[in-house]
């Protein structure tokens, strides 16, 4: 680790011992309250941390601080408080929007050491969790004991439940057991002035406003979420799943929207055009078909008696709508090799181009089978490659453009792409993003979708929280609505660049 | 730059903005079936009605859009000739009261909670502007969740006016069966996904709903461990609605005064005495008095109304 550090160091021409913060009275605060080397300063650490996992650079991370409890990150948040600093909460960083991106040389609070599984309450069927926890190691503690965490977005082997908390995370399985705000009870939250409060609670219809509903999804801006209480699933306990083979991506998407019409909602439904299934079969090789156009990943979970019914009329949907084949896993392993490659789609990638930029929006589903070729369309006029992995049963996309960084005049290219397909995407009656986020990648689309009106009540609800906007400042909201957000940004204090 | 996607044309919405007006104490009204919920409503504030009618049905995208003056009766009576149903829950009210009180469904194992019924919401502000929060689509994170804001806060951000709802379809087969003899606590390990299980101390109801077969297969389970029988549904329940962490009704001792009746892996209960009110965390109690003040500094919208007061 120190060896790739000191490689970073070197490229970044960023020397550890230039700045250690030791002048710095915030810095000093910060260690006293944590300890020394929970509060870090050197060039290379802001460096790595003024990136997270989208394609947006130019952020500037202040001090970073490690925190290992509540009271540490109120703490933290306390000394912000009194030096007119701003804060950025973040997790594993793998957010593809740019939220936890610091702008304004914030203080960074990380909270990957708040990684506790507290308790699990099988009465309530919740488990108290620190936002550190990573999303797939609940569910693996929780591994035989019929249960699991349901929210389960591609990144889950690394993403944290306080990054989920803040996105309202979604993933495959979501379309039957919903998004992370269904799955999220009571949060701990240390607000921007220090105090603490526990939103939401366990009884069955918590008093108040829904402040807990408020919080989740706020990308960061609100406070930080320092103990979740987040339900916990039954496992069912019958799983069927089906690999649906079709000439094209519309005969797939047809098949989608018909499934739904019929009165299902199964547990998942995916589709992978033949692009990406080649990709994926050249990496992990999981048994997709390489010759067919696009491919439907279906699972129905329940009663065996219910799975069997379900199972049966999405294959006789999938032939009406022309399917070359439908494929039953037909045990654990076949299951998980399917699975294997719809979550390694995007690390497939990597053989066919070193960069990609990986959209989010949502569309109506029976507007799925046009909104791609538009999507294709754009990408060919742009001379971009692009790959479709998606959600089709919430009309979740995930165009994915593939390229080359070195080359000259790409990086507009995908940018002007980008735009188009979000713009199609609205045109369709869809939405901006159905689990990424705005972060700073789609700000500059909001007043495009919502009334100046709308954004200056999301906005009422920011400053409620955090009247000074010192929390994650610059996100989300367009800056013409948070005048706040641009006066905290402005405050960078003196000496941070350096 | 382009008009917004959600920019409010029609002209049903801005009329009821302008009825709403800038002015004066404004509540609107329902058909009162949770009227004093959260405290009366004070003398001379101007009563208006939220507009009402379904303004889009998509069967194949499960959502609804609906004015929220519309009775959650009449909304059903809609949704089920495609199958369809939404988490509402039907006691004679409107659309617009059932969010703005956020009491979730008898059968809220099964539909799922109030609060994630509503994708999108308008609502008129304290100054007469039609707000939108969330969007059309089953599926969204597009800013600020406005609508999980507005569930529950007995119109005192903002007035509901029309909402976008999720729909979901409807099982194929729903039982009642009850039992005398079987652990209402066990139920949940032996039954998949019960949509509800009711306890009164001495007999437990259980809701199934899925295929036929399934179904079957869930009753003959249930008929190894206790005696069960088919019942024509739930039973009557009493007056005041209490709300308890699921754990807690282990100990039935706070509210068995009386009749009682208790959703098991719920929390509700339904007894025959008001459950005690207990003083809201402090720092709980600021934060929504800074967001009333944000969303209705004059305080003009619902005066007297006070979300989580019982």
């Amino acid at each position: 680790m120190a060896g790739f550090l000191n490689s970073v160091k070197r490229k970044l021409n960023l020397a550890s011992s230039a700045n250690d913060g030791r002048g710095d009275p915030v810095v000093a605060e910060l260690r006293a309250a944590l300890s020394p080397d929970r509060v870090r300063y050197d060039g290379a650490e802001r460096a790595l941390l003024g990136r997270d996992a989208s394609v947006f650079d130019g952020g500037v991370s202040g001090p970073v601080c490690f925190p290992v409890t509540t009271a540490e990150v109120q703490a933290i948040m306390r000394i912000a408080l009194k030096h007119e600093r701003n804060i950025v909460p973040r997790g594993a960083g793998t957010g593809l929007a740019g939220g936890a991106i610091p702008l304004g040389a914030p203080i960074v609070v990380v909270v990957t050491k708040m990684d506790k599984v507290i308790e699990v309450d099988y009465d309530n069927r919740i488990a108290w969790v620190e936002p550190g926890v990573v999303n797939l190691d609940l569910t693996r503690l929780l591994h035989r004991t019929g249960f699991h965490f349901a929210p389960d977005p591609s990144s889950q082997q690394v993403c944290t439940i306080g990054g989920n908390v803040a996105n309202n995370s979604g993933g495959p399985h979501c379309l039957a057991y919903g998004v992370t705000n269904a799955h999220v009870q009571a949060i701990e939250v240390v607000l921007p002035s220090g105090e603490v409060v526990m939103l939401g609670g366990l009884e069955a219809e918590p008093a108040g406003l829904d402040l807990r509903g408020a919080f989740v999804g706020s990308e960061g801006t609100l406070g930080i979420a320092t103990k979740i209480a987040v339900t916990i699933t039954p496992d069912p306990p019958a799983v069927k799943t089906l690999l649906l083979s079709f000439n094209t991506v519309r005969d797939a998407a047809n098949t989608v929207s018909q499934i739904i019409a019929a009165g299902m909602v199964p547990a998942a439904l995916e589709v992978m055009d033949q692009r990406i299934t080649v990709a994926v079969e050249n990496y992990v090789n999981a048994g997709y078909p390489r010759d067919a156009g696009a491919v439907l990943l279906a699972e129905v979970d329940g009663l065996p008696e219910s799975i069997a019914v379900d199972g049966d009329r999405i294959a006789e949907i999938g032939h009406a709508n022309n399917a070359i084949e439908v494929r039953v896993a037909a045990n654990e392993e076949e299951r998980a090799a399917l699975w294997k490659g719809r979550k390694t789609a995007f690390g497939a990638v990597a053989q066919i181009a070193p960069d990609y930029y990986l959209h989010d929006t949502v569309v109506p589903r029976s507007q799925l089978a046009d909104v791609l070729e538009k999507i294709y369309e754009i990408a060919d006029r742009h001379d971009l490659l692009v790959m479709n992995v998606f959600h089709a049963g919430d009309g979740n996309l995930h165009p994915l453009l593939v390229f080359d960084a070195r080359d000259d005049g790409v990086i507009d290219r995908v940018h002007a792409a980008g735009a188009e397909i979000v713009r199609v995407s609205l045109e369709a009656g869809g939405v901006l993003s159905g689990e990424h986020g705005i972060g700073v990648e789609k700000q500059q689309y909001m007043d495009e979708f919502f009334t100046s009106e709308d954004l200056v009540h999301q906005n009422r609800l920011r400053q409620a929280f955090d009247p000074g906007c010192r929390t994650n400042p610059g996100k989300v909201i367009p800056t013409g609505h948070s005048c706040a957000d641009i006066q905290a940004l402005k405050r960078v204090p003196a000496g941070v660049w350096a | 730059m382009t008009s917004a996607r959600l920019a409010v044309t029609d002209k049903v919405l801005l009329d009821f903005a302008a009825e709403v007006g800038e002015t004066e104490a404004v509540a609107v009204v329902g058909n009162k079936t949770r009227w004093d919920l959260g405290g009366e409503s004070e003398s001379g504030t101007r009563l208006v009605s939220a507009p009402t009618g379904i303004v889009d049905y998509v069967p194949d995208e499960m959502t609804v859009t609906v004015r929220c003056g519309t009775t959650v009766q009449e909304l059903h009576a809609a949704l089920a000739e495609k199958g369809q149903r939404t988490g509402l829950p039907e006691r004679g009210g409107t659309v617009g009261g059932a969010l703005a009180v956020g009491e979730n469904s008898l059968h809220v194992l099964g539909r799922g909670r109030v609060r994630e019924a509503a994708l999108q919401v308008r609502y008129v502000s304290d100054d007469a502007k039609v707000v939108t929060g969330g969007g059309p689509t089953v599926k969204n994170v597009t800013g600020f969740d406005l609508p999980r804001l507005m569930v529950g806060a007995l119109g005192t951000l903002g007035l509901l006016a029309e909402v976008i709802l999720r729909t979901n379809p409807i099982p194929a087969c729903t039982r009642w069966v009850r039992s005398t003899n079987i652990d209402p606590f066990a139920v949940n390990t032996m039954v998949l996904r019960p949509s509800c299980v009711l306890w009164d101390g001495t007999n437990t109801w259980i809701e199934l709903e899925d295929h036929p077969g399934a179904v079957d297969a869930e009753q003959a389970r249930l008929a190894e461990a206790a005696s069960v029988e088919e019942v024509e549904g739930p039973p009557s329940l009493p007056e005041y609605r209490w709300s308890l962490p699921p754990s807690s009704l282990r100990a039935p001792a706070p509210f068995n005064a009386g009749p009682w009746v208790a959703a098991v892996g719920v929390g509700t209960v339904w007894a025959s005495e008001p459950q005690p009110t207990s003083a809201p965390d402090p720092g709980v109690a600021a934060l929504s008095h800074r967001v009333k003040e944000q969303f209705d500094k004059g305080g003009r919208l619902n005066p007297g109304r006070k979300p989580g007061v019982r």
